[in-house]
């Protein structure tokens, strides 16, 4: 069974909607234990850095984060995955999970923000979450901050600047764009997630 | 790189899709969940579902058919008509749409743009604007294009994105339905004014056009229902047509 976090943001909808269409086993839920009970968790998040202040609140940001220390695979979509790293300039109040380094953020000021619309990855090897995936693959973005590259990230985006589109280690997914938007290509993605 | 969209849209009555201009003359073009399919089969970025005669009484019309539609739908979509408060919206999403249009309920009540963006996100709050050009300058209307405002098209769209507004879907009622091309004028103005994309509307008959509109217009995006929905104009030949011209297209996709 795949967890959904609901923290209370946001419209879940749509990601609830591919995975039914792929056929997974799904569960949305709010629940610290359900994430303890799940094989895989999908984190999807909308809006602004500081609605995250709700997963301290509901104890979900502990389970999310004792389920990343068993090695369940974890997948954090748009705020899902900026959480994933130190924290974001949009709320210094709130920390990330500090999986991977870094902060998001804003736009250079040279590019209109928010980031909205059909942009390339540009594909590093290796990903278990792109495998078939082709190099130049338009995924569907909308957000205002970014998370810059590091070492794990394994898709590029660039708007302004270059910037993470997809990272990963490990157990460990996180992709700034929204498959469940992407057409072919988004569902490909979850479908990996789906089978690993 | 960011590429340009080409948005589809469905203008519903009744739960059939059609098609007039100027407003005016409808025709009918299908089912709103066959149509969306077919579009984004064919290339469409996203979708738009309008329901152009939308009243308290078929709003359940309107929600069953945003269902049927977005159900095997993965591309963006968006839905709009007599969404007046933040219940009417949070039906919608919850029947599947992933973006929601309001338009003369904002003009009303602007504070409603925040309110909804407050609980769905900014990305999900597109504020519909209808203008028509008045020899000095651009004037809002509201109910369809049936009642003028007395309000600017620049300034009102400022304040929108002010308020919360992701994006600004932007008809030129002298341009809707004739396939005359799109108002550049009026959506590079636009455009220029506000830091969120603009999707022009109203107009598109022909690739220059969008050309045209991407170029000197300076849209992020460009919606158009007529030349799609009787197959005058296929979006995948119009993409490789618009990206042969230089502009960024997701093409193949």
């Amino acid at each position: 069974m795949i967890a959904i976090v609901n923290y209370g943001a946001g419209n879940l909808n749509s990601v609830k909607k591919a995975f039914d269409y792929l056929g997974a086993e799904i569960m949305v839920t709010d629940q610290p234990e359900i994430l303890g009970a799940a094989d895989k968790i999908v984190f999807p998040g909308v809006g602004h850095f500081s609605s995250l202040h709700a997963l301290d609140s509901t104890g979900m940001g502990k389970a999310l984060l004792q389920a990343a220390s068993t090695g369940k695979p974890i997948l954090g979509i748009c705020l899902g995955m900026q959480w994933l790293f130190e924290g974001s300039e949009e709320c210094d109040e709130i920390a990330g999970a500090g999986i991977f380094p870094g902060k998001c953020r804003q736009f250079p000021s040279s590019v209109k923000s928010p980031h909205v619309g059909w942009n390339s990855l540009s594909l590093h090897p290796g990903s278990r979450l792109l495998r078939g995936i082709a190099q130049d693959s338009f995924v569907y973005y909308t957000h205002s901050f970014h998370a810059p590259l590091v070492a794990e990230t394994t898709a590029a985006t660039e708007y302004g600047r270059q910037f993470t589109g997809a990272v990963e280690r490990g157990n460990i997914f996180g992709v700034q764009f929204h498959p469940e938007k992407s057409g072919d290509v988004g569902l490909s993605i979850l479908k990996n997630f789906c089978e690993l | 790189m960011l590429t340009k969209r080409i948005i589809a849209c469905l203008d519903m009555d009744g739960g059939r899709v059609v098609k007039g201009v100027r407003f005016k003359n409808l025709r009918d073009a299908g089912d709103p969940a066959e149509c969306a399919a077919a579009h984004a089969r064919s290339g469409a970025d996203e979708i738009v579902l309008l329901d152009i005669t939308a009243t308290s009484g078929n709003r359940n019309t309107l929600l069953e058919a945003v269902r049927s539609t977005a159900h095997s739908l993965f591309v963006p979509f968006t839905v709009g008509g007599g969404i007046r408060q933040l219940d009417d919206a949070a039906a919608v999403f919850d029947a599947g749409a992933d973006k929601i249009a309001i338009n003369s309920a904002a003009v009303h009540d602007p504070a409603l743009i925040g309110k909804i963006a407050g609980r769905f996100g900014s990305q999900a709050v597109v504020v519909a604007i209808d203008a028509r050009n008045t020899g000095s300058g651009f004037e809002v209307y509201v109910s369809g294009g049936r009642v003028p405002t007395g309000r600017d098209a620049v300034e009102w769209a400022q304040e929108a994105a002010a308020c919360g507004a992701g994006e600004i879907l932007l008809t030129s009622m002298d341009r809707d339905g004739t396939q005359s091309g799109f108002d550049c004028e009026l959506v590079r103005a636009v455009a220029e004014a506000v830091s969120i994309p603009v999707i022009a509307s109203g107009g598109a008959g022909s690739a220059r056009d969008f050309i045209e509109v991407f170029r000197e217009g300076r849209a992020d995006a460009a919606l158009a229902a007529s030349i799609f929905h009787f197959g005058l104009e296929n979006i995948g030949e119009l993409k490789i047509e618009l990206s042969n011209a230089g502009i960024p297209m997701r093409w193949p996709c």
